[in-house]
């Protein structure tokens, strides 16, 4: 389906790298020295069986959760660990395997608050709505009002978004997560709960975000045949340490990734 | 208004005349990113002349056929007045077209040049190039996803005005050429083809002139007073006579507004910030507003929902009344009043009718239930019959002269004769020139001396003097034992239930009336929300038994309301079944304009019709379906029957007893 796949990417630098990271609650063991990295505009795929740590690892990577150890590089830029307003500052957005949008805001406030960080002039400046205050409102208005055109939302800008159907609340939060114009998009479950003409609509968008944007693109998603439509590499996890990292192609033909989809029961193999 | 000047004979000229007389009002508007753009009618000139001149540029001469494809936005609008400039055609399709019958179309008209609207449609053509040798350039207007696109054969709108303006800045004689270009056109020259969607068949393509539009145009303007002031709003396919006629040609003709929406589902949201003074629509619109607006009150609280019956029944009762200037009672005005400002105001508000001054139904027989409704919350809704043949109006209902049966007086121009098997016969100005490349068929259609067959059967009513439409002429047949069956009279009756969308009626030739049915799922899904019905998909809503239950209600409604009129009480519904799929225009099961094709759809079901009448209780069928890409796939389904009770015929009883 994808014409640019992993052989560009192969050649283009890296924009995350995680290098053996580990994070545990207590006497959980969540994620066990995994490492991979995110190349510039591909689509990066994180799947596993339920459990895996892939949510974890997004965590991780956008500063929610701070692991034991290991060591993030972001743009070059090393740390042992984020913190989330960082994270955002530098270029990361996400959406939410739940939903976590303003229900009783419209669809239009929700993606603006997307630009809370863009905004330069302060409170006072912003109540007065004056001057630079007001341009720079104007031009806040313009980004969300293109990403309005740029996923067909214009019908539902001015309704509170708990009155929209699921899978236009998760549109509403790509949205959101676009506004921050992001060079990495991490998107949790973009998928979930929709119904087959929704998927196809969700991943029509995600491919346009990354090759009109050319954002860089970390999704977790379960539905196997959308994660070997969209994306050039995946890295698959299983009980938190990663088995495979790969092609869409090579991991579906990975010995281990099919025992671990199939279910055999942990530890008998080791 | 604007004095009727005879050398105003074809759209580009008028174009000018209007820059020139009134050139700083508003002549088109288009919401983009949420705000408003409007041009003047000065603005607008310039805009077409432009793209005009570029088009010139890129090859396109007198005579030429090119193609317009995508929804209502201005540039498209430009593009087919900048064509007309220089002498060449515009052929609007429909943009939803899959892509075996537009190719078909742009085909047949030999098209040399196509605009269109976005990457979609450039897809689409590009998909179907090879079959089209003739087409050169495609012209596109929204350039998202096309940068990478070859560009060999593409050209964005606005380089194409680019080299228009550039052409005009850098040759002082290309302005004064490109006017006398303009003089050229004559009023009897060739103003646009439009394929009619046609319920049988391939396309035909309707060649109509400057004169027959433009005529028709200035009688519609002045039997309803249309002037510059009013504002409507561009939504129905640019292929559709009614679309050309009312968002382009009157527009042009009487120097109104044209509104183009942001997108094809915001329709509703700007036309309540416009606040449209004159509408057209197909009753489907009109059925689909007092849908959403059922399914809402039904959600709404108890008060909200009591206070909106009672409101509206006082509008049932005393709204049309009202609406016609009769002599209605002190308490009831007070009353009327009352539900005005509480509920009739705000729902229209809702739908963006404020302002509405005038609203014509066409296209096909509106429910008489919906038609009062509208009219009875104050909205002059009015009835108009027309075919692309005719441009557009043979008969419209005059101001305070409208029944909900019967579409109209004869517009100015138009005569009217029955034939002797009952179809309805015109002549007019408006009369098409000839089905392009296909004298066969306009031979068939028009008589040498001008009469054009309708193909629909109908009367002129003696009590109002209006013309009654019963059917298509075609359709109206008889039962076994000779009771006249007539299949859209019935269907029209179902179509009032907000829960049935569709209906398709079959008795012709058999013993008794058979119906299979379409419901609503906006209002069959809400009202299954509400019993915690559950189901995954339209096929098992459909085929619930409680939903059974309800349309067996509104079948037996029907039967009853049948029986009260004796030529129809032979016709009632003795069977009846629920689709198991929606009809679709994509399946060839209805037409562009959703318009029923019941002999394609009775060949296609016939395992259903058969168990319709062998009396089963199930029938089982497997459907082909096609998407919109074209590819195809299956759904089969088993469909239960059931019986209904038919009533006697009260009305002749009546007669007996007197």
């Amino acid at each position: 389906m994808r014409a640019p796949s992993s052989g560009d990417a192969a050649l283009s630098e890296v924009l995350l790298a995680v290098e053996e990271v580990s994070l545990s609650f207590g006497g959980v063991r969540a994620l066990t020295g995994v490492s991979f990295d995110i190349r510039k505009g591909e689509i990066r795929a994180i799947i596993g069986p339920n459990g895996a740590g892939k949510t974890s690892m997004l965590n991780v990577v956008n500063g929610f959760y701070q692991p034991q150890s290991g060591r993030i590089t972001f743009k070059g830029k090393v740390r042992t660990s984020m913190r989330p307003y960082a994270a955002a500052a530098g270029g990361i957005a996400r959406t939410f395997q739940n939903l976590a949008l303003f229900r009783g805001m419209t669809t239009l406030d929700n993606i603006l608050a997307g630009r809370a960080l863009k905004m330069h002039r302060g409170f006072f400046w912003q109540l007065i709505r004056q001057g630079p205050a007001l341009a720079e409102e104007v031009e806040h208005r313009r980004r969300v009002e293109e990403i309005i055109d740029f996923l067909e939302i214009a019908a539902i800008r001015k309704i509170p978004v708990g009155r929209l159907p699921y899978g236009l609340q998760k549109r509403v939060e790509l949205g959101r997560a676009l506004a921050m114009e992001p060079d990495l998009l991490l998107l949790d479950e973009p998928m979930a709960g929709m119904n087959l003409e929704e998927k196809e609509d969700m991943s029509r968008f995600i491919i346009d975000v990354n090759q009109q944007y050319g954002t860089t693109i970390a999704l977790i998603e379960h539905d196997m045949g959308v994660v070997m439509d969209l994306s050039d590499r995946v890295v698959v996890l299983d009980y938190g340490r990663k088995i495979a990292d790969s092609t869409p192609d090579e991991v579906r033909k990975d010995e281990n990734v099919i025992r671990a989809y199939l279910g055999q029961p942990h530890g008998v193999s080791a | 208004m604007q004095q009727v000047d005879g050398s105003l004979d074809t759209l580009p000229k008028f174009l000018i005349h209007n820059a020139k007389v009134i050139g700083a009002r508003p002549a088109m508007r288009h919401k983009d990113l949420g705000i408003w753009h409007t041009w003047t009618w000065a603005q607008m000139l310039e805009e077409v002349r432009a793209f005009s001149i570029g088009l010139a540029d890129l090859g396109l001469k007198r005579g030429d056929k090119f193609t317009i494809i995508g929804s209502n936005r201005p540039r498209l609008y430009w593009a087919m007045c900048a064509g007309q400039a220089l002498g060449a055609v515009p052929v609007p399709v429909y943009a939803d077209a899959v892509a075996d019958e537009m190719a078909f179309v742009l085909g047949h008209a030999e098209v040399t040049l196509a605009v269109v609207e976005d990457q979609e449609q450039v897809d689409k053509v590009i998909a179907m190039a090879e079959r089209l040798p003739r087409l050169g350039r495609l012209v596109y207007d929204e350039q998202r996803g096309l940068k990478d696109y070859d560009h060999s054969r593409l050209i964005p709108f606005v380089e194409v005005q680019a080299i228009g303006r550039k052409r005009l800045a850098g040759d002082a004689g290309c302005l004064a050429r490109w006017e006398a270009g303009v003089a050229e056109g004559k009023g009897s020259d060739l103003s646009v083809i439009l394929y009619t969607s046609g319920t049988t068949g391939r396309s035909k393509g309707v060649m109509l002139t400057n004169d027959n539009t433009i005529i028709s145009a200035r009688n519609a303007n002045a039997f309803d007073r249309l002037d510059q002031d009013e504002e409507v709003i561009a939504y129905l396919p640019m292929a559709w006579v009614g679309d050309y006629e009312f968002s382009f040609v009157q527009a042009y003709v009487a120097g109104y507004c044209v509104n183009c929406p942001e997108a094809p589902d915001t329709v509703v949201q700007d036309r309540r910030e416009i606040g449209t003074t004159y509408a057209f629509a197909p009753p489907r619109v009109y059925e689909n507003i007092l849908t959403l607006t059922t399914v809402r009150m039904a959600d709404a609280g108890a008060f909200k929902r009591k206070a909106f019956d009672f409101f509206i029944g006082v509008a049932r009762r005393w709204g049309e009344k009202i609406l016609d200037g009769e002599k209605v009672p002190l308490a009831a005005r007070l009353l009327y009043a009352i539900g005005r400002f509480f509920v009739y105001e705000p729902v229209k508000n809702q739908f963006g009718l404020s302002r509405i001054r005038l609203a014509y139904t066409a296209g096909e027989a509106i429910g008489p239930e919906i038609f009062r409704f509208w009219r009875a919350m104050g909205i002059n809704l009015k009835q108009l019959y027309g075919q692309t043949e005719a441009s557009v109006y043979v008969t419209a209902q005059p101001d305070g002269e409208i029944y909900a049966d019967t579409v109209g007086t004869p517009s100015p121009d138009v005569e009217i004769k029955i034939s002797d098997k009952g179809e309805v016969l015109f002549r007019s100005p408006g009369v098409f020139v000839g089905y392009y490349k296909d004298p066969e068929k306009t031979a068939e259609v028009r008589t040498p001396d001008g009469w054009v067959h309708t193909g629909d059967a109908g009367f002129l009513d003696t009590k109002t003097g209006q013309l009654k439409i019963i059917d298509r002429a075609k359709d109206v047949g008889r039962l076994k034992d000779g009771t006249l069956f007539a299949p859209k009279y019935i269907e029209n009756k179902l179509k009032f239930y907000p829960n049935i969308r569709e209906a398709v009626a079959v008795g012709a030739d058999r013993d008794f009336v058979c119906v299979m049915i379409n419901i609503d799922q906006t209002a069959v899904g809400s009202w299954a929300e509400r019993n915690d019905v559950v189901y995954a998909s339209y096929q098992e809503l459909a085929g619930n038994p409680r939903v059974y239950d309800i349309i067996a209600n509104h079948v037996d409604e029907v039967n009853r309301s049948l029986s009260e009129e004796e030529v129809m009480a032979g016709a009632q519904i003795k069977r009846f079944l629920v689709l198991h799929k929606e009809l679709d225009p994509d399946d060839g099961e209805l037409t562009r304009t959703q318009k029923l094709r019941r002999g394609h759809i009775i060949d296609r079901y016939s395992p259903l019709v058969e168990a319709l009448y062998n009396g089963s209780s199930t029938a089982q069928i497997t459907t082909e379906v096609t998407f919109e890409d074209g590819h195809k796939g299956v759904i089969a389904a088993r469909v239960a029957i059931r019986d209904m009770k038919t009533y006697p015929v009260r009305a002749a009883e009546m007669v007996r007893a007197a």
